[in-house]
């Protein structure tokens, strides 16, 4: 009875907050807080940003206003789920959860509802294969990739062989950290190397036990698949049992200010992947500057430009405003659907010269999307991280993953979701 | 006014003993339960289904089992986080066809011969009841030690099962069918032709789904505290040695309610995996957390109450909902202060709802009931 009257009142608060129809509508699934929000944040900052900057300077994309739904999930998959539900009947055009937990629970829902999803360089990697995964995107690149290219550039620090070499994998204990394991298992017996696993629980700002396994095996790499305050706490660790740390290598969820600083010195030498590039020497951001920072139009408190995860937000957001671009071009309209996004990311090629266009000249890897091919290019640089001058270097090219065996995985993995969920791969020509 | 017993008078024994002894109760009763499935199916649409029914239908049955433990049976429970991820593990493995090895001893080369039986997948309501009568198995195990055990220390060892069984389903590639990520995925079952799980089913269908099993169990719920087996649960729970000397059996009973509690709470792990999420993993969808919202939910809601169960589960899921409607929907403000806002307010509400009624806001509802009665005239 007393229910009744809740749920009125719940009635009443969801029928005032149906906000108007605008344009073009970005879902922004962020996360400003929880143990996650240090790495959420600049993400939603620059995610944000990007698309303000090109409301103010070209009102929009190719005329069309853009809107920014921004939902705080909290990395929390049933706030992601909610998010997803409460924001999909606005017109949402991609959604971008910045979680490989939330993205698994998009996959078929999202599907299902014909709205794409960008997992960059995150969530399943096997929707690479676009055969199977219609709506799923996760260019530029997937773990796969990443745990490829790090084993390739350790290889090639030791002059190419690294049989009887210990490497540990220190990582996330869930979906988003164990989707390396297989990659790097494959690569083991391709290489002879002796892989270890060191899980460590959500949040993971307890990692004594951990890092005391690595004091004790002392292995001769460890990468790690971390995230949140789970980075921080193990560069802090491993700083702490003297780690060497130019042989700690991070997936590129691991690699921002925020995970490195707060270890100080210590911190020196640490390296990670990445497929952008860092800093703000770069021509957009004179127009960040007079368009969005100076006109106080900056999210959040504006203070996270110019980092790691603020020019993957960024980024992200750029290859979103490219796909409506195509999908316009496509359809021959600015009023975009779902579907139609769909097909514009489906179709979308961003190469050097047109990043030079957008005022990145050589921020990012060049990608080209295909109907078969929806993880894009698969390559990575290096970057390492000096304590002293508090920036990142990029001390590599970027470096192509082992194909071989990355899409013989996910040609299988992809093949394993078909099955179980009854899909048969679509033509792709 | 409306509370008047005067004229109500009862000639037998049946109509002493109603669940609903005031005609009015007995007819807002039922107006609720025919507007819940006849009226509301029709306006339901995916965001009503996933964020306000299903997660209310879900933690309602989980409150309710929790309550039958800790409210009526006085025994702290803090695994349900660990129980519901029993319900959903076990339901998996039966929708997904459950493969059973039995080892046949070892072969010539010294390596153990299984003899393999694999199920068929079943019908998704067979997986939500037997995945609760698995957790009632499992349930029954971690409640042995409720026997020599009692009050704060009851609740660290339920607390072991928390951890314990979450590890297990994270460490043992069989639970999760040696998918790569660990993740475990419900695949599409239905009913009577209509889609129950996965991306197609329509949010009316899971929307009765849910609350058949909710109104069902709550039904054999409610009577089953007030018949003989309710009444040595709460024996148990206000004295066990007077209870004892009584000739109530404390194995039994204890046991008992360890099994139903179960039962209830795999149920809702069942369908907070299966119809709700879709898919999950057990160190974020069934961590320590849910144990205690459940906990908080009955606190709020009114131990050793079945409606309180409800009201808990309604407070604790629709609060957060309702006010992030209101700031970032109808107020616009920024996301993360409205998050914070949240938290502080239903922290706030808990702190004023316990001082204003310990019993929790079922007790609150029935002193309401009690000056209704008297209403225009008290004492």
């Amino acid at each position: 009875m007393k229910l009744s009257r809740i749920a009125l009142a719940g009635i009443i608060a969801a029928g005032v907050a149906t906000p108007a129809m605008a344009d073009l509508v970005f879902p922004s699934l962020s996360y400003r807080t929880g143990p996650y929000a240090p790495n959420g944040i600049p993400f939603a900052d620059g995610y944000a940003d990007y698309f303000t900057l090109l409301n103010e300077r070209d009102g929009g994309v190719e005329g069309a206003e853009i809107k920014l739904l921004e939902c705080e999930t909290g990395y929390n998959t049933a706030k992601g789920v909610e998010c997803y539900e409460s924001t999909k009947g606005e017109g949402s055009l991609v959604y971008q959860p910045l979680s490989t937990g939330i993205t698994y629970q998009l996959i078929p829902k999202a599907t299902a509802d014909d709205i794409p999803v960008h997992s960059m360089g995150y969530g399943r990697t096997s929707a690479a294969n676009g055969k199977v995964f219609s709506h799923i995107f996760n260019y530029p690149g997937t773990y796969w990739d990443a745990a490829s290219i790090i084993i390739k550039y350790i290889l090639s620090e030791e002059g190419g062989d690294i049989k009887g070499k210990k490497i540990a994998l220190v990582y996330h204990n869930s979906a988003y950290g164990k989707e390396p394991i297989r990659t790097l298992e494959k690569l083991a017996e391709k290489h002879g190397y002796e892989l270890m696993l060191l899980p460590v629980d959500h949040p993971g700002q307890e990692q004594k036990a951990t890092w005391l396994q690595v004091r004790r095996d002392n292995p001769d790499y460890v990468l790690m698949w971390g995230w949140g305050v789970m980075n921080q706490v193990a560069i802090k660790e491993a700083a702490s049992i003297r780690y060497p740390m130019d042989h700690f290598i991070g997936v590129w969820w691991s690699a921002s200010e925020n995970d490195t600083i707060p270890a100080g010195a210590g911190a020196d030498g640490y390296k990670a992947i990445t497929f952008h590039g860092v800093g703000s020497d770069f021509p957009i951001y004179e127009d960040l500057k007079k368009h969005v920072y100076d006109a106080g139009k900056a999210a959040g408190d504006g203070s996270n430009a110019g980092f790691v995860l603020y020019n993957r937000g960024m980024v992200a957001a750029m290859w979103a405003a490219e796909a409506a671009r195509t999908a316009m071009k496509i359809h021959g309209t600015t009023d975009l659907t779902p579907a139609m996004m769909r097909d514009g990311m489906e179709a979308l090629n961003v190469d050097d010269a047109r990043l030079a266009e957008l005022g990145l000249p050589g921020f990012t890897v060049p990608v080209k999307v295909s109907c078969a091919n929806h993880g894009g290019p698969g390559l990575g640089a290096i970057q390492q991280w000096d304590a002293k001058a508090k920036t990142w270097s990029l001390i590599t090219d970027f470096i192509s993953a082992d194909r071989e065996i990355v899409d013989a995985l996910i040609a299988d993995d992809s093949a394993a979701y078909a099955k179980e969920n009854n899909i048969t791969p679509r033509e792709c020509n | 006014m409306f509370y008047r017993e005067t004229g109500e008078f009862k000639t037998s024994y049946k109509a002493d003993q109603a669940t609903f002894p005031i005609r009015f109760e007995f007819f807002v009763f039922w107006t609720v339960v025919v507007l819940a499935f006849a009226v509301v199916p029709f306006f339901i649409n995916d965001y009503w289904e996933k964020a306000v029914f299903i997660p209310f239908f879900v933690y309602a049955l989980g409150a309710i089992g929790l309550n039958i433990l800790t409210g009526y049976c006085g025994q702290v429970s803090l695994g349900t986080g660990g129980f519901m991820a029993v319900g959903a593990y076990a339901c998996y493995k039966l929708m997904t066809g459950l493969d059973i090895y039995i080892p046949m001893g070892f072969d010539d080369t010294g390596t153990m011969a299984y003899h393999t039986i694999l199920l068929p997948p079943l019908n998704i309501v067979w997986c939500v009841l037997l995945g609760g009568v698995i957790t009632a198995i499992v349930g029954m195990l971690f409640g042995l030690p409720s026997l020599r055990i009692k009050g704060f220390y009851l609740a660290v060892a339920t607390l072991a099962a928390q951890f314990f069984l979450v590890w297990l389903f994270n460490k043992v590639p069989y639970f999760y069918n040696y998918s790569a990520t660990g993740q475990i995925t419900a695949t599409e079952t239905t009913l009577f032709g209509f889609a129950i799980t996965g991306p197609n089913a329509a949010p009316v269908a899971t929307y009765l789904f849910c609350l058949s099993f909710l109104f069902l169990f709550a039904w054999i719920a409610r009577n089953l505290v007030r018949g003989r087996i309710g009444r040595s649960w709460m024996a148990i729970r206000d004295m066990d040695i007077a209870a004892e000397i009584i000739g109530v059996n404390p194995l039994m009973t204890k046991l008992s309610a360890f099994a139903v509690s179960s039962f209830y709470i795999g149920m809702a792990g069942a369908l907070f995996f299966a119809v709700w999420h879709g898919a999950a993993e057990p160190t974020e969808a069934f961590s320590i957390n849910q144990s205690f919202l459940v906990l908080f939910m009955i606190i709020i809601g009114g131990l050793g109450s079945i409606v309180g169960s409800l009201i808990g589960a309604a407070f604790m899921v629709l609060l957060p909902v309702l006010f992030k409607n209101i700031f970032v929907g109808a107020f616009g403000w920024p996301t993360d202060l409205s998050e914070y806002l949240q938290l502080m307010l239903v922290g706030a509400l808990i702190i004023v709802f316990l001082i204003a009624e310990p019993h929790g806001i079922a007790a609150l509802w029935r002193t309401t009931k009690e000056k209704l009665r008297m209403w225009p005239f008290p004492h």
